[in-house]
């Protein structure tokens, strides 16, 4: 086994590139552990570099950010400074009694194998990890050819692929724009976007917009480039039903009130992808399974709780990105910049007079701006209206509305704990990744209250952070006595 | 060079950076498995590796995850490991079935 490092980062997405490149810079000896191929995240998701092609960076913005970091990244690795360990996915992390951490990992792109060479220690950790789509079950939405908004998008981003024709892009937040101009520019007809909520609102919003200027400036342009590919923008409409047999063929929307309710004409509309995106929810399986502190965000995600500085309640683990909120990948960047300064601070590297400040500044801006976001684009708090008993909430153990509704009524499954051992959602591969945010929102409704962080936390916990082979196990175990030998 | 690989038997081109996945939605192939209950269609859904929506059995190797994979010539896809065993070379249409609860994790 491989040297004990100063710092383990976790994800080189914005937030992990940005930390692991400062933290090596400030002198410390860094492993940057990612689960992708290549360095980039969701946001700078690119095509394989081995096979690039110029037109790979259309519609990317902040490319020259990116290619600034990985640069860097480049410098430190061969000054031997950042052990770079990509295409392997953290799925479990242990502290020993000294206080450092072991981080085992698998390959999360070839062959699943057992072997310790993947295994990293360090005696602090800044989890960058990031997020996914977050997801509201409608009535149809298992058919082939509706996909998360992001999955669309990384499918353009990372494959070149155009996942449909003829698509409807629903749901809320402004990543709805990003998602539909792409797909027209790569030649699908986008027949509207369906947004959940009155849009602009956060332009009005005192904080919000005078917070972070430019974000107007992009919200202009996106406007333009609808408007060049004449996609029809929907504000407070929904789609209510995704129709088709064995694939997609066509949407139903709805008008809705401010609450989500359909209070409008239904409109029909022909269809073979669905892209659908209700914000982004972070990952947060690394930071539980080491007992972090978590609370409810203003979108009403789970979220790490982290102080001034990206400190987790866990002496010596950072967070920093999506992972503490969303917050796009400006703020994730900022905040990967400044976990790693403040960690460096921490273990007695000297610190650039202003720099942490002037950071801590934008970042708070950030947050402020995030924040506006969230109270403009809501989940709509009727959502579970749309549902029908037959509709799908767990997509990889099958469970139903009316599945979770009987354990509730008939079997007193009332906190979304006893509901996930009574109806299993959330017991499937995907361990609740996908429908956890969605089952907590049933079970308080069912109860007629609202989320709390209390509901949400059952849901995102789960022992091993990705699937592993019973060979890694045992491998595992026998680690575990096996001698640190180097 | 375009990859060359098959589908339950179908040829299916594949541009060297593409994941399986990928490969497969572009050649307009949108699922290649179905439910343990119900029977029903799954391809892509997260496209990222999260959902486990698409998983599929490649080489005679079940539940890989389409989106992730690589695609490389000469891959078999979608093809059960009971299919390898007879060694009957015909593509059956035999679907993989997920295994509930992510391997280890249930246990
Ligand atoms: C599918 C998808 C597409 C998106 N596309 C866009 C877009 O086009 N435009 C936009 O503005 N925003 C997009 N977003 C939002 C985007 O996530 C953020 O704005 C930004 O990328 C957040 O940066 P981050 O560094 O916090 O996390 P991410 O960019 O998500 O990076 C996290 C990294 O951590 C890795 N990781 C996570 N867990 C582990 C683990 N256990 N072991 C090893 N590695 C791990 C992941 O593989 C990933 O590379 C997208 C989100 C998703 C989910
Ligand atoms: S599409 Fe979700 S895991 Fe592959």
């Amino acid at each position: 086994m491989a040297r004990t490092h100063d710092v383990a980062v976790v994800g080189a997405g914005p937030a992990g590139l940005a930390a692991a490149v400062e933290a090596a810079e400030a002198g410390l000896d860094v492993a940057l552990v990612d689960g992708a191929a290549q360095p980039g995240g969701q946001y700078w998701r690119h095509y394989d570099e081995r096979h690039a092609r110029p037109d790979d960076r259309d519609g990317h913005h902040g490319w020259p950010v990116f290619t600034g970091l990985r640069e860097r990244l480049r410098a430190e690795r061969s000054a031997g400074r950042v052990r770079y360990l990509p295409g392997r996915q953290v799925y479990l992390v242990t502290r020993d009694e000294a206080g450092a951490f072991t981080l085992r990992t698998t390959a999360s792109l070839g062959e699943p194998e057992a072997d310790a060479a993947g295994e990293v220690t360090a005696r602090t950790l800044i989890l960058c990890t990031g997020g996914y789509d977050r997801q509201l079950p409608v009535p149809g939405w298992d058919l082939p050819g509706v996909m998360t908004a992001g999955g669309v998008q990384a499918l353009l981003k990372g494959h070149r692929v155009l996942a449909g024709r003829r698509a409807v892009v629903a749901g809320t937040g402004p990543f709805l724009l990003p998602v539909a101009t792409g797909l027209a520019r790569a030649g699908a007809s986008v027949e509207a976007v369906a947004e959940a909520n009155g849009t602009l609102g956060w332009l009005r919003d005192p904080v919000g917009a005078a917070s972070v200027p430019g974000k107007a400036v992009e919200a202009a342009q996106y406007a333009a480039l609808m408007a060049r590919h004449r996609i029809p923008y929907r504000t407070r409409t929904v789609v209510t039903r995704i129709l088709g047999q064995d694939r997609v063929e066509a949407v139903r929307i709805s008008r809705v009130d401010r609450d989500g309710r359909p209070a409008g004409p239904v409109k029909e509309i022909a269809a073979d992808l669905v892209a659908l995106g209700w914000g982004f929810t972070p990952s947060l399986e690394l930071a539980l399974m080491l007992g972090a502190d978590t609370r409810k965000d203003v979108d009403g995600s789970l979220v790490v709780a982290v102080d001034g500085f990206q400190r987790s309640s866990v002496e010596g683990v950072y967070v920093a990105g999506e992972a503490t909120g969303v917050g796009g990948a400006v703020l994730a960047t900022q905040e990967g910049r400044l976990s790693a300064l403040a960690l460096a601070r921490s273990l007695g590297r000297p610190a650039v007079p202003g720099r942490m400040g002037r950071l801590r500044a934008a970042i708070g801006r950030g947050r402020r701006f995030a924040a506006a976001m969230h109270r403009t684009y809501a989940v709509p708090s009727a959502w579970t209206e749309w549902l029908e008993e037959r509709t799908l909430v767990c997509r990889c153990e099958e469970v139903s509305y009316g599945d979770l509704r009987r354990a509730h009524d008939d079997l007193g499954a009332h906190d979304p704990r006893t509901l996930k051992m009574l109806a299993r959602p959330g017991m499937g591969w995907c361990q609740g990744r996908v429908c956890g945010f969605a089952t907590a929102g049933i079970a308080a409704c069912l109860n007629r209250r609202e989320t709390t962080a209390e509901d949400l936390r059952p849901l995102s916990t789960r022992s091993l952070a990705a699937p592993v082979t019973l060979g890694e196990l045992a491998a595992l175990d026998r680690s575990r006595d096996a001698q640190d030998d180097q | 060079m375009t990859h060359r690989m098959t589908f339950r038997g179908a040829a299916v081109p594949a541009e060297p950076g593409q994941s399986v996945g990928a490969a497969l939605v572009a050649a307009g192939i949108l699922d290649w498995r179905t439910t343990r209950r119900a029977g029903r269609p799954r391809g892509l859904f997260c496209g990222i590796g999260v959902c486990f929506d698409c998983l599929i059995t490649i080489d005679g190797v079940p539940d890989r995850r389409a989106c992730l994979v690589p695609a490389a010539d000469g891959m078999r896809l979608g093809d059960s490991p009971q299919d390898h065993l007879a060694e009957d070379g015909s593509a059956r249409d035999s679907r993989d079935a997920s295994q509930g609860g992510g391997r280890g994790e249930d246990a």
